[in-house]
């Protein structure tokens, strides 16, 4: 491959799998389960993530050499806030509709761990090329988690996904409703969420025992 | 690099230069954008309140879809024939910025002992009248707001609620077709008085057929959000009491 050589294609794919930052890093859990009881708010969420990384990465990348080292927790907490800032106004002139959806994202992509974790762990002692892969990576493997706890919760706990009835109607009773089938209304409490990615750590570690700790 | 970046004065200095930049960026966004925002904001209430009294798209049971912003303002000024502002037991009926009246500063106002203007808005809609009242009130999280349609015989015609940061998938499902539409058919009187809905756990009622319990049913996982609406629902029907009466003995 031309434009990614292994070591990029690893910063990307990583992340993904085996570096997963919510299931093997445990970051960026309260996100998770704030907003994963249904799918669009999960989506959402992980797109508004993938920019923010990927743009904060690339800053914090091309700055790294003059940050004062003493304050560098606030000039990370200044840029990603100031991004989150920028990008909620622009959407407000122009895509009123789209903002609303993401105004409660914005405090929530502020205090989002995995931002500083990369900006601490990665960005600061990285080129702005590969911080951006990290970035693109990392938020990647933040949205793949929100999606799949976000489905399971959504079909289950309210029987729909994006908003569609795909089990029927639970009040006229059709579909699997008409089998008795109930939704699980626990699911779409943010203690199932837990549970979810719970289930996704276990699946995950005894497919690759490499994960386990002693 | 030549600087040494541990020394204090350098810290100092790029703190102090990086707020300057920081902070003039962002007023510049702010100020660069804020007329393009007040003016989404005001297509906003405009389409929200005729949402309320039954002027909009909706095509099915499911969605809510507003008049398109592009057509907003003429079927604002078509549909809306008074705007009313009640101040101090005085009613004003020919203003026409009513609605973009903030309620946040009138209650502000009540608290500290002024008369706050409360806006009201009259509909028509095929030969129909409708009253509009704007509420305000706190959800789990934050703000939440809407605006309630009611006739002459002060049955709900339509509600729009919506809110700031109330949790989605719980909270937020106030905006929702079905637990908005069920507040349609709902009496605000209760025993000869102005009472409101309650938001009930207990309603067992789910498509909601029973009009006269003054009930509709909650939201799963959304208590406290439910609690909020109830409350702003029965606060604003208390305050336009004395007006909502004036208006059913009108005739």
């Amino acid at each position: 491959m031309g434009l990614l050589t292994k070591k990029d294609q690893a910063l990307i794919l990583d992340p993904l799998a085996d570096n997963n930052p919510i299931t093997i890093q445990v970051l960026g859990i309260c996100s998770a389960l704030a907003i994963t009881a249904e799918l669009k708010a999960s989506i959402v969420m992980g797109i508004s993530v993938l920019f923010v990384l990927g743009v904060g990465n690339v800053v914090i990348s091309l700055i790294r050499n003059i940050i004062p080292s003493k304050i560098r927790i606030i000039v990370q907490l200044v840029v990603v806030a100031t991004l989150v800032i920028i990008v909620d106004q622009v959407l407000k002139a122009f895509a009123y509709e789209l903002s609303k959806t993401l105004a409660v994202f914005v405090g929530l992509i502020i205090t989002n761990c995995i931002i500083m974790g990369r900006f601490e762990a990665f960005a600061l002692g990285n080129g702005p090329w590969k911080s951006f892969l990290d970035g693109i990576g990392n938020s990647l493997g933040y949205a793949v988690i929100l999606i799949i706890v976000g489905f399971f919760r959504e079909l289950l706990g309210s029987g729909t996904l994006l908003g569609f009835q795909v089990l029927g109607d639970p009040v006229a009773k059709t579909g699997l409703y008409a089998l008795g089938y109930e939704n699980n209304g626990f699911m779409v409490l943010s203690p199932m969420a837990l549970i979810v990615v719970g289930i996704i750590i276990w699946v995950q570690r005894s497919r690759n025992k490499d994960l386990i700790e002693d | 690099m030549a600087i040494n970046t541990e020394k204090n004065s350098y810290t100092v200095i790029f703190a102090a230069v990086m707020v300057i930049v920081v902070g003039s960026l962002l007023a510049f966004v702010a100020s660069a954008l804020k007329p393009a925002i007040k003016e989404n904001q005001r297509f906003e209430k405009q389409q929200n309140i005729l949402y309320a009294m039954g002027v909009h798209e909706n095509s099915d049971a499911g969605s809510v879809n507003f008049i398109p912003t592009d057509k907003v303002e003429e079927a604002f000024a078509k549909h809306i024939k008074e705007q009313w502002v009640i101040q101090g037991g005085q009613i004003t009926k020919d203003d026409t910025e009513a609605y973009l009246i903030d309620l946040k500063k009138q209650k502000t106002a009540a608290k500290e002992g002024r008369p706050p203007k409360l806006p009201l808005f009259v509909g028509e809609k095929d030969g129909e009248t409708f009253y509009i009242i704007p509420m305000l009130g706190n959800g789990l999280w934050d703000a939440i707001w809407g605006y309630m349609s009611v006739n002459q015989d002060m049955v709900i015609q339509g509600v729009f609620f919506d809110h700031k940061a109330e949790t989605p998938g719980l909270g937020a499902n106030i905006k929702q077709r079905y637990f908005m539409d069920d507040f349609i058919g709902e009496s605000i009187r209760k025993d000869n008085s102005y009472y409101g809905v309650d938001v009930s756990k207990t309603n067992n009622d789910p498509t909601n057929n029973d009009k006269v319990d003054n009930q509709v049913d909650a939201l799963a996982g959304a208590t406290i959000t439910g609690d909020g609406l109830a409350a702003m629902v029965k606060a604003t029907v208390r305050r336009y009491a004395p007006y909502l009466e004036q208006i059913r003995t009108e005739n």
